[in-house]
């Protein structure tokens, strides 16, 4: 096989990718009593999927994405409570709204770099949760937003008390956007990222316009986070201050980066590891849960840089 | 005829430091050019300042005719200016065949498409492997360029300026850092570049140097001291005056 | 005029502990280019001795600050030279990680010690209540801390320009190589920086835990402050970061106490834009 070939093989959809959505439908069926926690590990494999595209492709080292995941919950519950119930509307209002916090602060932001860039990601979702916190009336504050009324989908799929609809609702939108990541990461686009990420200096050097790059993937790793935030304010019907700020972002990248970075399915395995075992142990002892995850995070640099996925695939070579 | 490049009065300084002297330089289409100097003359600077890395404090930039001064590194490529960097920057963790394909997808304007088809994709890794095939490197296209040795590593920094089909083409010391075993293939192919691309080459190198260019230009701390034919400067003798106990590197 | 005499005390005392926190974050940042986010968790554990060393073993105020300095300093080269040491050439990304990795686990411990709760202060007894000078009174404490914080700035700037120790610190601050190269144990002056900063913070959270509460969200709730003072003040700087917290302090209290409604966004909104005018800081390098 001519190396052009295998280059392009590696862009084809392999049989094994398949394997989530398999899991993530034998799972409704499997898992019908747990199908709430089955709709949060897809919130968070999709904000952990947002995150990949600008942490794991583009290189972007941010502690602020909770700052579109915020908004998007926020703006779906406002939208909620005070315009209309109806689902869909009420993502794409979450996604235009994150993705508009995302080109506003990615415009300044990403002139920077470093440190500098760390700091300025940490202070708008700082800044964005101060003011969720004082704009009481209009997110409820510190007692968070509730009140929502979601109407059925369609007008048809009524949200139900097991959780079934709200499970299928977010595996149907984690799907499209994974088609759509999917896409995108195999694209000249999504490779030219790469190229960025590996050697800024050099793409300047072969014509790329990196910053608009940059500010292109920053918007739409926003809106999908603005969705993943939306779907959590939908399927929960409510809305706390813990959206924003340092701990979400640190967590999303814990989870992220316990999957693997740069490899599309790290999200997957990462989220859906770190939501089942939270799950399962944090109920035990939650103080003990978070020293764990911290003890986990200094191994993994040390040692396992790459993640889960990153030792599979050192495993799979042997 | 317009030159493919030219600089008028090209001038920068850093406080009292002068790096580049009202440099006035032009380069004809299909040059074989050098630009030959003691070390820290400002050679790799004048680079800088062509493609953009660097802003002038004075003067301006002619691209054919046309003034680049105000433009971006990066449009500054699109509009056919490419160049090679004195150390290997390349994307290390990619294979040649993908760090190649960058370029030319950057070239075709296609960098940034999103939703394209994987048949364009084929067309640009064909092309691609076509060009590492001109320069004898595609039996390593899936390799990872951190594992290649440096003088490969060479060649795929000239390949990627090529693969942007320049119409001007600097070379910062090609063959610097090149064991001499592996440099006889980079002189191969800076000779058999295209006859209607303009080079500029800053070597060190004398016997590249003179095997060659067709016109020399000597830089000495950032103002041009001679230019001529090879044969002018070789004679002429303040260059010898510079040269004098540097020595040749063989 | 009243309340603009108020905003300064009160900004003044909020700064010095900001900058006593913050800028051995800054020395070490410039010295090895380590982003080191867990340092708000020295200041934090700092507080944690100081405050319980006073309340539970009656340990005098000075004391219990002293010991706060030593203990954390001490812990903190422990780890410089265990952990720490061995990421100094890793990306970003991974210094990152395993400086959040280190925050969690510290407020994990912390939480399970002390239980999740602020820890009461008890000033001591000569700090308590107001200082009269005659035109105006002030909270006795607040006036000490600006009292004593200059006098620390004091003992710094001078240590920093006068001794060996502190020619060697500015030349490495400067550049490494080079003074790698006349000779300067960088390693080990780094151990010293680092245990002096992690110092510094400790007795900072001590000091400060009248203003900065203690509780096992500081080493997260502060963190962008102490951030915004170094990256504001421009990373292996003295006196910028002094700036900077000058900036944040006399900004956050004067908005807090004119538009409370805003609380802190408008500091957050006003460092952000003075880091995209100048992103290498008032006084640092880029």
């Amino acid at each position: 096989m001519s190396p052009v070939d295998t280059l392009i093989r590696r862009h084809r959809l392999r049989a094994v990718e398949l394997l989530p959505w398999a899991i993530a439908v034998g799972a409704y069926f499997a898992f019908a009593d747990y199908l709430s926690l089955g709709s949060q590990i897809l919130i968070m494999i999709l904000f952990a999927l947002s995150l990949d595209l600008v942490l794991g492709y583009a290189g972007i080292v941010t502690l602020g994405h909770s700052a579109f995941f915020g908004v998007g919950a926020y703006a779906a519950g406002i939208y909620a409570v005070r315009v209309s119930g109806e689902p869909l509307s009420g993502l794409c209002v979450g996604a235009v709204a994150a993705a508009a916090v995302g080109w506003a602060s990615g415009l300044v932001i990403l002139r920077t770099h470093g440190l500098t860039l760390l700091m300025l990601t940490l202070a708008v979702t700082s800044l964005l949760a101060e003011a969720a916190n004082k704009a009481n009336f209009l997110t409820g504050g510190a007692d968070g937003l509730q009140g929502m009324d979601i109407d059925p989908i369609f007008g048809v799929f009524r949200f139900d008390l097991f959780g079934r609809t709200a499970y299928l609702y977010c595996l149907v939108v984690l799907f499209l956007a994974w088609l759509f990541a999917r896409r995108l990461v195999h694209s000249s686009f999504g490779r030219s990222l790469v190229g960025i990420r590996e050697n800024t200096a050099r793409m300047h050097a072969i014509g790329s316009p990196v910053r608009r790059r940059l500010l292109t993937i920053y918007t739409i790793s926003a809106a999908l986070a603005g969705i993943a935030g939306a779907l959590l304010a939908q399927t929960t019907q409510f809305v706390g201050l813990t959206v924003l700020g340092f701990q979400r972002s640190g967590e999303i990248v814990i989870m992220l980066v316990f999957g693997g970075i740069g490899r599309l399915y790290g999200a997957f395995v990462g989220a859906g590891v770190y939501m089942i075992a939270q799950d399962q142990l944090a109920k035990l002892e939650p103080v003990f849960w978070y020293f764990w995850i911290g003890l986990l995070l200094v191994l993994l640099v040390m040692f396992a840089r790459g993640g889960l996925l990153g030792l599979l695939d050192r495993l799979l070579r042997r | 005829m317009t030159p493919a490049l030219e600089t008028i009065g090209l001038h920068r300084r850093f406080g009292a430091l002068i790096v580049a002297n009202d440099i006035h330089f032009r380069l004809e289409a299909g040059a074989r050019h050098a630009l030959i100097g003691p070390n820290g003359a400002g050679k790799t600077t004048f680079i800088n300042l062509i493609t953009g890395r660097l802003a002038p404090s004075a003067g301006r930039i002619l691209l054919a005719g046309t003034d680049i001064t105000a433009l971006s590194q990066a449009t500054r490529v699109r509009r056919g200016l490419g160049r090679t960097f004195q150390i290997n920057t390349l994307f290390r963790g990619l294979s040649v065949l993908e760090n190649v394909a960058l370029a030319i997808a950057e070239h075709d304007g296609h960098g940034g498409d999103m939703l394209r088809p994987l048949g364009a994709r084929r067309a640009v890794l064909e092309r691609s492997y076509a060009l590492l095939d001109r320069l004898r490197i595609a039996g390593d296209a899936l390799v990872p360029v951190q594992q290649l040795p440096y003088g490969k590593q060479r060649l795929v920094e000239i390949a990627i300026a090529l693969g942007l089909q320049p119409t001007v083409l600097l070379l910062d010391e090609p063959a610097a850092g090149v064991p001499s075993a592996e440099s006889a293939i980079i002189l191969e192919v800076i000779e058999q570049l295209p006859h209607d691309i303009a080079v500029l080459i800053i070597e060190h190198d004398m016997e590249l140097v003179f095997r060659f260019a067709r016109r020399i230009t000597v830089l000495v701390q950032g103002s041009v001291l001679v230019e001529g034919t090879p044969a002018e400067v070789a004679a002429d003798p303040r260059v010898r005056e510079v040269y004098l106990g540097e020595g040749r590197h063989g | 005029m009243e309340a603009l005499i108020s905003i300064l005390f009160h900004g003044l005392a909020y700064a010095m502990i900001l900058y006593i926190v913050s800028v051995g974050l800054s020395v070490t940042m410039g010295l090895m280019g380590f982003v080191n986010l867990a340092h708000g968790v020295f200041a934090m554990a700092g507080g944690y001795v100081t405050v319980t060393l006073m309340n539970s073993y009656a340990v005098p105020f000075a004391l219990a600050l002293l010991a706060a300095f030593v203990v954390v300093a001490l812990i903190s080269v422990i780890l410089e030279r265990t952990l720490y040491a061995r990421l100094y050439g890793a990306s970003e990304l991974d210094q990152v990680l395993f400086t959040i990795g280190l925050i969690f686990m510290s407020v994990a411990i912390v939480r399970y010690l002390w239980g999740p709760l602020a820890q009461p202060v008890r000033l001591p007894a000569a700090l308590s209540g107001m200082l009269d000078l005659g035109f105006r009174s002030f909270p006795m404490y607040r006036s000490f801390l600006i009292v004593v914080g200059f006098v620390l700035i004091a003992l710094l700037w001078l240590g920093i320009e006068r001794t060996t120790f502190g020619a060697r610190l500015r030349a490495a601050v400067d550049n490494r190589r080079m003074a790698e190269s006349v000779g300067i144990d960088t390693r080990r002056l780094f151990s010293l920086a680092f245990a002096l900063g992690s110092g510094l913070a400790a007795l900072g959270g001590g000091l400060g835990a009248d203003i900065l509460a203690i509780y096992p969200g500081y080493a997260t709730e502060y963190l962008v402050y102490f951030l915004m003072v170094v990256a504001i003040g421009g990373l292996g700087s003295l006196r910028g970061p002094f700036v900077a917290a000058l900036l944040l302090g006399f900004g956050d209290t004067a908005c807090k106490y004119l538009v409370p409604e805003l609380g802190a966004f408008f500091v957050f909104a006003a460092m952000i834009a003075l880091l995209l005018w100048r992103p290498a800081g008032l006084l640092g390098r880029a």
